[in-house]
């Protein structure tokens, strides 16, 4: 997404009533909103906000009933004349235009879409459509060229002679979408344009929507009070709070990092297994091997990590391979052969935008952690349970957040190699828990385990793993849950598509 | 009682003759061209023979009616009753007066609605004057008509178009304020001019509403046919009157039942007029 500002909003203020610049004057001695309404009678439905829309992404203005949002859409076309500020659509500021300058603003770049459709009963659906080039002057012909074409793009093809009253709610809107587009605006503005769409309908025109923006790419800037539909079309979300933006920011970011208490209380309700993506909650592949190295390695490492099974990659690429089982790779070793003989091939693997919501019955059945891999077969992390069930939590996600990245830059560096050196990991009250056993008990298999300067903890780890063989499944993911980074590795950054939340 | 008897009617009185007096020859032009719209359409209808108009006024409701059969042979079978009572002259003659007083009432009333419902401060004064010229009886208006336009048809049509005006302009100016916010947005939003959201958005949304108004309005005028009959309006209502004055009953009831066919043919006719 090329970040080009398409539209920018300067301290907008708007008051409603009589005299609203006494309101100003109040709000600019920091009185609070209800002492204005009680001085002066003036209602402040705007409190200073500023954003900035990008060229083709869509922003979703989301806010509870009366926080502002509807006012805020209409004050971006003027329906609403705000009381102070401005705002800037390619750089020209419309709120000093004359009424001509206006009319041809809202002509050529502004298109509007409304809650209850607002259709004109008279008209067939094809005069609706043609509506704004009609006013235009547009002849005839052409416009219904155009209204035509806008009518095919909506997915209405053969209804343009039907009559308004005909229609079912969502026809009736996919209407109102088509007569917007007809007049080819550069921004269309959406007023809670589906709220009025029963749950079905209305997640088949978010889909629709989000389909038509690929093709069409308009900047769309769309208001509703439904979170799940935000965070479903949103490139970036602003919630509003009684005329104020609480937060800017993508759907990500609103749930992971609420900017306060009320953002967070909004986002508390919310199904983030339709938003997070397999991507957002995997942890590095720490540790993976090579297909070019020996049993003896393997086991090593699966004893240093305290995890029963372990993903082969093969080359600079990290192109998976397969995952082996800590007791195949001991009867490997005791039979002198290969690792790839041992390995099993047909992991799972999910591609790194997958919605949580589908990870989830996958990881329910697997007895290995998930693959994330991309388009190239590159091992780009794995999912365990754990990690799963915390980034559905709000504070396992914070507690993620915080493990420290310079774990991150050390592995990525190690590249396909096998990390001869481990960092100190960093320790979690769960991962303790194995290490209440006393070391003598661990049986050493392989290399002395002294010889890599692995912590004590790193031991007791490796016990874990003989005593509980292949069946502890479980046991290594927690553990592995715990010294997993969230998705800012480094190495990994330039394969994050740009809103995996749009695939949803 | 200390305050002395003010003298309202006597300064009704000195303003109508000061407008009589000062403004007698633009009242006479006035005068001059409604009798001119009256007996024009008068002379349009009745130079059609009865049975050609009757064939006309029954086809008209039949297409207006939407294909309705019953109304046309209702339509049909009223104007002969009226032909067949001998009454088709007079009932062309108030037919006449009907419609033009109905259409100078649309002409101002249908613009006077729409100004009303854009401004408030206008609709605030023109309301009260709807009120009075609701609720004063209609014989009042008859005095000043008399003295402005002398005897005649013109101030029967003048004394109908006040009684009938209010809810032409009532309802046109309802109807203009209920087309929804939404649909007013619609024509803004897509950069729209103000007459292109009148005619384009509200006109049409409110047309219902105001054919209610006309309909409203040619059955108000009708209902006047008897009392403009008493400044010397000619047609059915003067035959009324006179059956009244002689205790004549079969000619007040025939004139009468006249009266009632017109209106009702009109009704159904408008009616149906209005889309939807």
């Amino acid at each position: 997404m090329n970040k080009n500002i398409k539209l920018e909003v300067r301290n907008i203020t708007k008051v409603f009533g009589k005299h609203p610049q006494k309101g100003i004057s109040l709000l600019n001695e920091g009185l609070s909103k209800s002492e204005i309404f009680e001085k002066t009678k003036q209602t402040i439905g705007l409190d200073n906000v500023n954003f900035e829309v990008y060229d083709g992404e869509i922003f979703v203005i989301m806010g509870l009933s009366g926080s502002g949002k509807s006012t805020l859409l209409r004050c971006l076309n003027r329906l609403i004349e705000p009381t102070k500020g401005e705002i800037l659509i390619d750089g020209q500021n419309i709120t000093d235009m004359n009424p001509e300058e206006l009319r041809n603003t809202r002509r050529n770049k502004l298109g509007m879409v409304f809650q209850n459709f607002a259709l004109l009963p008279h008209r067939s659906v094809l005069d609706n459509v043609a509506y704004g080039l009609e006013i235009q002057g547009i002849p005839k012909e052409e416009r219904y060229l155009k209204a035509l074409e806008a009518i095919e793009t909506v997915g209405l093809k053969g209804q343009e002679n039907s009559r308004i009253t005909q229609l079912s709610g969502g026809m009736k809107q996919r209407v109102g979408l088509a007569r917007a587009l007809a007049n080819d605006p550069d921004i269309l503005l959406m007023d809670e344009a589906f709220s009025a769409l029963d749950p079905l309908i209305r997640s088949d025109m978010q889909d629709e929507l989000l389909s038509l923006e690929d093709r069409v790419q308009k900047t769309i800037i769309f208001v509703s009070h439904d979170l799940d539909e935000a965070l479903k079309i949103g490139d970036r979300i602003a919630l509003m709070k009684d005329g104020e933006i609480v937060q800017i920011g993508t759907p990500e970011e609103i749930l992971t990092e609420p900017a306060d208490s009320y953002v967070s209380r909004f986002v508390a309700g919310v199904d983030r297994s339709k938003i997070l993506t397999a991507e957002s909650v995997m942890k590095r592949p720490d540790p993976i091997i090579s297909i070019n190295s020996g049993p003896r390695v393997a086991i090593q490492l699966m004893k240093d990590h305290g995890i029963s099974s372990i993903y082969v990659v093969e080359g600079k690429n990290r192109r998976l391979k397969g995952i082996v089982m800590i007791g195949d790779v001991l009867e490997a070793l005791k039979k002198g052969k290969s690792l790839e003989s041992v390995m099993i091939p047909d992991t799972p693997r999910v591609a790194p935008d997958m919605p949580l919501k589908e990870v989830i019955p996958l990881i329910a059945d697997s007895q290995y952690p998930l693959a994330v891999v991309n388009d190239s077969g590159k091992l780009l992390g794995i999912i365990v349970r754990a990690s799963v069930l915390g980034a559905l939590a709000i504070s396992g996600e914070i507690e993620q957040d915080e493990v420290p990245e310079e774990k991150a830059s050390e592995e990525s560096a190690s590249g396909d190699k096998i990390p001869e050196e481990k960092p100190p990991e960093e320790k979690t009250p769960e991962e303790k828990t194995p290490e209440e056993k006393p070391p003598e008990k661990t049986v050493s298999i392989g290399k002395n385990e002294g010889e890599d300067g692995q912590p004590p903890e790193g031991s007791g780890g490796s016990g874990n793993i003989i005593n509980n063989g292949i069946d502890s499944g479980p046991v290594p993911a927690e553990a592995g849950a715990n010294n997993g980074a969230p998705a800012k590795a480094p190495d990994r950054s330039d394969t994050m598509p740009g809103s995996e939340v749009k695939t949803c | 009682m200390l305050i002395p008897r003010l003298p309202i009617g006597d300064t009704v009185e000195f303003a109508v003759d000061w407008v009589e007096g000062n403004f007698g020859i633009f009242l006479d032009f006035i005068s001059d061209q409604l009798d001119f719209l009256i007996t024009g359409l008068k002379d349009v209808l009745l130079f059609l023979p009865p049975e050609l108009f009757i064939l006309v006024i029954s086809l008209l409701a039949y297409f207006a009616g939407k294909r309705n059969i019953k109304l046309a042979v209702g339509t049909a079978f009223g104007f002969f009753l009226i032909q067949n009572m001998g009454l088709w002259v007079l009932s062309i003659e108030t037919l006449a007066l009907v419609l033009s007083s109905a259409l100078l009432t649309l002409v101002i009333g249908i613009p006077v609605g729409i100004l009303c419902a854009k401004n408030e401060m206008l609709y605030h004064i023109v309301k009260p004057l709807l009120d009075l010229m609701q609720t004063m009886p209609s014989f009042v208006y008859l005095i000043p008509a008399l003295i402005f336009f002398g005897l005649g048809n013109v101030p029967g049509m003048i004394a109908t178009v006040v009684f009938a005006m209010p809810p032409a302009i009532r309802l046109t100016n309802l109807g203009i304020r209920q087309v929804p916010k939404e649909l007013k947005e619609v024509a803004d939003a897509f950069g729209s001019t103000g007459w292109q959201k009148l005619a384009k958005v509200e006109l049409p949304v409110a047309l219902p509403t105001i054919m209610a108004g006309v309909n409203q309005c040619i059955m108000l005028s009708l209902s006047m046919v008897v009392i403009a009959a008493m400044i010397g309006a000619r047609g059915l209502g003067y035959q009324v009157l006179f059956g009244i004055q002689r205790v004549d009953i079969s000619m007040g009831f025939e004139a009468g039942l006249a009266i009632v066919i017109i209106a009702v043919v009109l009704d159904r006719i408008t009616q149906n007029l209005s889309p939807r």
